[in-house]
């Protein structure tokens, strides 16, 4: 070591002098347009769910001002649409006071769910409830609940910050910020489209989401809304850290590196929950996550969309990371409910991660031109 | 004095920043683009311009017709959200036609209105009164903001709530009208600019 560390330097030195570097340079790869990217925000659908996620995400959730009314509701929701129609375009809002910071959308969405509280405020019946507490929960009310959810997504981080303030400026008169929540995926130009992302455990997570034809059967209903979970999920680093490879996979029923169930060999292998290995155990341990959450049929499948957190470690150097879990699904108590009580009962990754924050919200239709968010439900 | 009526894509409609220096480049293409975009909305509670001729419905009118092309196009209206007190509109103003078109007055049933612009006194900006009213240049647009030109609601009779709708009218020399719709947004910006002038 400490020979090729003074034959290092040596190089080093003897290099120096020139006027170019003797190390050759790491090739700047060729200037790729992200910025410019539009996700179109107008259709039957809202954007921002069953889309490819960007590299970052921002969830803003609001507590809706006493008497606020479903006429308010409205105003409030026409404000919001227009803001989001401008700046998704890559346009400022209607008095946008840093109009430069809205001209690279870089794949904006915003993706608006309304909570229970505001079908109260509006005197509706909600189509979502708040889930019962688990026993794995340690929620906590400063990440929990709300009333009306924007979820800001776009590959770059300032365009989120923009779109976050723009929102929050034109949603203040009608409530009051609850939480925000921020997190980020792999960057746009690290993998090829289609990639399956790291979480901050190292995991490849999104590898069993649904596809193509399955999309449709587990996110949308025949209004063309569908209804979200955001769970926030603090992930034990400093203890994941102990555990060896192997007891990592099989906590999770997958490879870390190639993310193929311990059955398989590829990443989209199909897991075979029937296979024993010669002493009678299932090879997919009956407790891991993956055999504990795996579902088969396509209108039980929740589409997850999270995004890693990681905020400040401590002074000890201890990691706060974890994951913005958020899931799309149709209906919430047929799809997303029992996965979760079966992963709160028996799921050896709950040795790792405790939930620290939920909230659930019904994601209307999207609109035409011209409509906005949520004119079938308030107009 | 010709119609037109836009409606873009928003719930308010209006069109680009971009899209205005787009659009005042060919007059023909501009009453041509709106009316196209207003078919396919039907309904436009944006800006709106109506004639001060025979009530000409603005979806009847075509940029093909006898009647000339649009005169002014409000894009991107808005209003100053006020729970008291006088507050401002704001909007770009485009003139699609060879020459100049100047707004002499504007009305709301919200308040009464003046035409106001920013000057310099005792090195303070202050608002007053625009003598001659606004200008806009034949094929040009002229910018209503905070901190510049811009339309004053001198007196409302009631709150100015986020997301109101609000209706003018900006009358034109010549004796033409332009009417439109603009949305109340919470606005916090420029306020030193304009607010001495009044307090
Ligand atoms: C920090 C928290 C969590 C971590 C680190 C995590 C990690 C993973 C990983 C690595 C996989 C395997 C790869 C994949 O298919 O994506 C997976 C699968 C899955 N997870 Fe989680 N997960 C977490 C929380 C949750 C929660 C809260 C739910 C829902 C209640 C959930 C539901 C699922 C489902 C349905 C699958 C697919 C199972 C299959 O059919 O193969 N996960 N998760
Ligand atoms: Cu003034």
């Amino acid at each position: 070591m400490a020979g090729l560390g003074t034959a290092a330097a040596a190089g080093y030195l003897a290099a120096a002098p020139a006027a170019t570097p003797s190390v050759a340079a790491v090739p700047v790869a060729d200037f790729q347009d992200i910025g410019t990217g539009i996700i179109p925000f107008h259709g039957e659908r809202q954007s921002g769910i069953t889309d490819e996620p960007p590299a970052h995400g921002s969830f803003v959730a609001l507590t809706l001002a006493k008497g606020t009314d479903r006429a308010a509701l409205g105003r409030m929701m026409r404000l919001l649409t227009d803001d989001a129609v401008r700046l998704t375009r890559g346009e400022p809002a209607l008095g946008d006071t840093d109009a430069e910071l809205a001209r690279h959308p870089a794949r904006l969405t915003v993706t608006f769910g309304f909570g229970p509280g505001l079908y109260r405020a509006a005197g509706l019946e909600s189509p979502v409830a708040d889930l019962p507490v688990f026993s794995i929960d340690r929620l906590q009310d400063r990440w929990s609940g709300g009333d009306l959810v924007m979820q800001i997504c776009a590959d770059d981080a300032l365009t989120v910050t923009h779109t976050q303030r723009m929102l929050i400026k034109d949603a203040r008169p009608f409530g009051a910020v609850r939480w925000v929540q921020r997190g980020f995926r792999r960057s746009a130009g690290v993998h090829k489209a289609g990639f399956t992302q790291r979480n901050v455990f190292g995991q490849l997570d999104g590898t069993a989401n649904p596809k193509d034809a399955e999309m449709a059967a587990a996110v949308w209903n025949a209004d063309h809304s569908t209804q979200l979970v955001v769970r926030r999920v603090r992930t034990d680093i400093e203890t994941w850290d102990l555990l060896s490879v192997g007891d990592k996979e099989n906590s999770t029923g997958r490879r870390m590196e190639s993310g193929a169930p311990l059955t398989g060999e590829a990443e989209h292998d199909e897991p075979d929950f029937e296979r024993t290995d010669s002493t009678g155990l299932p090879v997919m341990p009956n407790f891991s996550h993956v055999t504990r959450a795996h579902v088969t049929d396509p209108k039980l499948k929740i589409l997850r969309r999270p995004f890693n957190y990681d905020e400040a470690p401590d002074a000890q150097g201890r990691p706060d990371s974890g994951l913005v879990f958020a899931s799309y699904q149709a209906d919430i108590v047929r799809q997303y409910l029992p996965i979760q009580r079966r992963l709160a009962e028996k799921d050896l990754l709950n040795e790792w991660t405790t939930p620290i924050g939920s909230a659930v919200f019904a994601v209307p239709p999207g609109c035409a031109e011209g409509g906005w968010i949520g004119e079938r439900v308030l107009a | 004095m010709p119609v037109v009526a836009t409606n873009g894509r928003s719930p308010y409609g209006g069109e680009t920043i971009f899209g205005n220096v787009m659009l005042t480049r060919t007059v023909v293409a501009v009453a041509a683009l709106a009316l196209t975009t207003l078919a396919g909305c039907g309904s436009s509670s944006d800006a709106t311009a109506s004639s001060g001729a025979p009530a000409a419905g603005s979806t009847s009118t075509s940029a093909s017709s006898a009647a000339p092309a649009a005169a002014l196009t409000v894009r991107d209206p808005w209003v100053k959200a006020a729970d008291s007190g006088m507050t401002a509109a704001f909007a770009t103003l485009v003139n699609n036609t060879g020459a100049d078109v100047t707004v002499e007055a504007a009305t709301s049933p919200a308040s009464p209105m003046e035409l106001h612009t920013m000057t310099m006194k005792d090195g303070a900006m202050v608002m007053e009164p625009k003598e001659g009213g606004f200008v806009i240049k034949a094929g040009g647009s002229h910018e209503l903001s905070p901190g510049g030109d811009h339309l004053m609601l001198m007196k409302p009779s009631a709150p100015i709530k986020a997301g109101d709708e609000l209706s003018f009218t900006l009358k034109l020399t010549g004796g033409g009208t332009v009417d439109f719709t603009a949305v109340a947004k919470p606005f916090a910006g420029a306020q030193e600019s304009y607010a001495p002038g009044h307090s």
